[in-house]
């Protein structure tokens, strides 16, 4: 069992907090670092994969420090969101280079299930540098992959990658997950997290904001009003409707730009919506969920 | 510390594949053209040996090579990313910069040495020819050291390194007596001198500095540019 802890650690770029007294430890399994993008999800990574010195606090992997510690990489891997790759090189080049500067008993075979896993085989003999993105991305996981490591970081995985290729890449960090391994993956995108892993750690402007069951977090955000923008054929008379609903918290009325509602529960709301508007005989123009954006699910959560 | 293959064989590789080797090709091809048409002509060595070997062969071929494939080793590995490939390997980082290191060295020397050696050839026999050769050879393995090691201390290493050849060992070499101990250029031109005397070049420094320099140099920029390797921050691209 391999665990990554880090105690109390802050990372600043001169009078730039970039990560700012964050602890947390994981534990085998998959976990999802969730945040908006600029909140410090790649220092974190970075630090844990040794990229990086915490300016205060410690980041050790099964008890050994990670800064300045090259034998860490024997259980450790690490896909950089960064798409750097020698282009030059084909897949099976690539990830047999891996292979054997991590000096297995038999790269080859290493190789060879490494991109069977990433189902890279069919075009293993290609030059990366004619690969697509989510190729790249799955060469880059392949080659991390390539000694089994006990630890696995990526760093925004899913970007570039097609829905199905986002499927498999899903089921397998799952399937590595349920095996034992300690898995850590940074996403800006919360339904990427959603389907992957129970656990999360929410991390905004540097800060760890909230960190735990994903459900229980979502529970959190869920509860708290969605703001709705809605304009009709007659505002008045559907505010009038809309106040009667359970689900519906408040409303305003703004003779410019329509209705403002608030609702507790967005599946309730909306589909409840619809029905009213049709059983007065109103037309609905527009229907605008105002404060979907991920900053203000953020922002909400940091002030939970 | 051992040297490792597969290091070396993506490094040669990469430094193959980028535009910038091809950067490598005019100066050599000038020396050995210029030493053609004076021979062609029946210019009289000692009146282009002095210039040509050492103005153009010793002051800018040799450094100016080391320059561009000590920078192009790991500089650009460390400027595109790639570099994490194998940072993220349980190896010594000294067995890292010493594959790299021997790509840097084994390049330089061919690239440099074979035109130096036909311009020396022309200008005064083999003997000048082959002592060159062990000339470029021992400044390839101070100036290696030396750009490798520059290539992790700054971002703009050719820049810098551009700096030491023309302005330090260029122009300060030539008006300020004493930064020649301090010129790997010196060093060459004395090693070679002593293994092929001819009027043509004339040392500065003696023997046994040029050597005990050249291994101080080589030396400590080596073991600097391993204990700045451990500890190189990869930043992220956008936090």
């Amino acid at each position: 069992m391999t665990t990554v802890d880090l105690t109390s650690v802050s990372r600043w770029y001169g009078n730039v907090v970039a990560v700012n007294d964050v602890s947390m430890t994981l534990a085998p399994g998959v976990t999802g670092l969730l945040g908006p993008n600029g909140a410090g999800k790649t220092t974190v990574l970075h630090m844990m994969a040794g990229f990086l010195a915490p300016s205060k606090g410690t980041v050790t992997v099964d008890g050994a420090p990670a800064w300045r510690n090259p034998s860490l990489y024997r259980h450790l891997g690490l896909v950089s969101e960064r798409e750097a790759v020698h282009t030059f090189l084909t897949a099976w080049e690539f990830v047999l280079a891996s292979a054997k500067l991590h000096r297995l008993p038999d790269p080859a075979s290493a190789a060879r299930r490494a991109l069977e896993l990433v189902e890279m085989t069919d075009a293993q003999d290609r030059r990366i540098g004619t690969y697509s993105k989510g190729m790249r991305q799955r060469t880059r996981v392949a080659a991390a992959l390539v000694h089994d490591p006990q630890v696995l970081l990526l760093d925004e995985p899913f970007n570039g990658l097609d829905p199905r290729q986002r499927m498999h890449m899903m089921t397998l960090l799952h399937d590595l997950g349920a095996a034992g391994r300690t898995i850590l993956f940074s996403s800006h995108i919360l339904e990427e997290v959603e389907q992957v892993s129970g656990t999360v750690q929410v991390i905004v402007a540097g800060r760890l904001a909230a960190s735990g069951d994903y459900r229980s977090i979502r529970r959190l955000m869920t509860n708290r009003p969605h703001v709705f923008a809605v304009q009709s054929s007659d505002d008045r008379r559907l505010a009038v409707a809309l106040m009667g609903q359970a689900s519906v918290t408040g409303v305003e009325i703004d003779p410019g730009t329509g209705l403002t509602v608030r609702a507790g529960d967005y599946g309730s709301f909306t589909r409840a919506l619809p029905r009213i508007a049709l059983g007065e005989g109103i037309r609905l123009r527009r229907l605008i969920p105002s404060d979907e954006s991920l900053e203000s699910v953020f922002e909400y959560l940091l002030e939970a | 510390m051992v040297y490792n293959p597969t290091i070396a064989s993506i490094t040669a590789r990469g430094l193959f594949g980028r535009r910038r080797v091809l950067v490598l090709l005019p100066l050599p091809l000038l020396l050995v053209g210029l030493a053609l048409l004076m021979r062609a002509n029946d210019v009289p060595a000692r009146d282009w040996g002095q210039p040509l070997l050492v103005g153009l062969g010793l002051a800018v071929l040799l450094p100016i090579t080391a320059l561009i494939v000590g920078t192009g080793v790991l500089g650009s590995e460390i400027d595109d990313g790639t570099v994490v490939h194998i940072l993220t390997k349980p190896l010594s980082r000294a067995e890292i910069l010493l594959s790299k290191y021997v790509v840097a060295v084994g390049v330089t020397v061919v690239t440099a040495a074979v035109p130096l050696f036909v311009a020396g050839y022309l200008a005064s026999g083999v003997r000048l020819g082959l002592g060159l050769v062990a000339g470029a050879a021992l400044g390839a393995l101070a100036y290696s050291a030396l750009f490798l090691l520059l290539s992790l201390l700054t971002s703009r290493p050719v820049l810098l390194g551009l700096v030491y050849v023309l302005v330090w060992e260029g122009l300060l070499g030539t008006w300020v007596s004493g930064t020649r101990v301090f010129s790997v250029e010196q060093y060459v031109i004395t090693v070679t001198d002593r293994l092929a005397p001819t009027d043509l070049l004339t040392p500065n420094v003696s023997l046994t500095s040029s050597l005990i320099m050249a291994a101080i140099i080589t030396a400590g920029a080596g073991v600097l540019a391993v204990n700045r390797l451990r500890s190189l921050s990869v930043a992220g691209e956008t936090s």
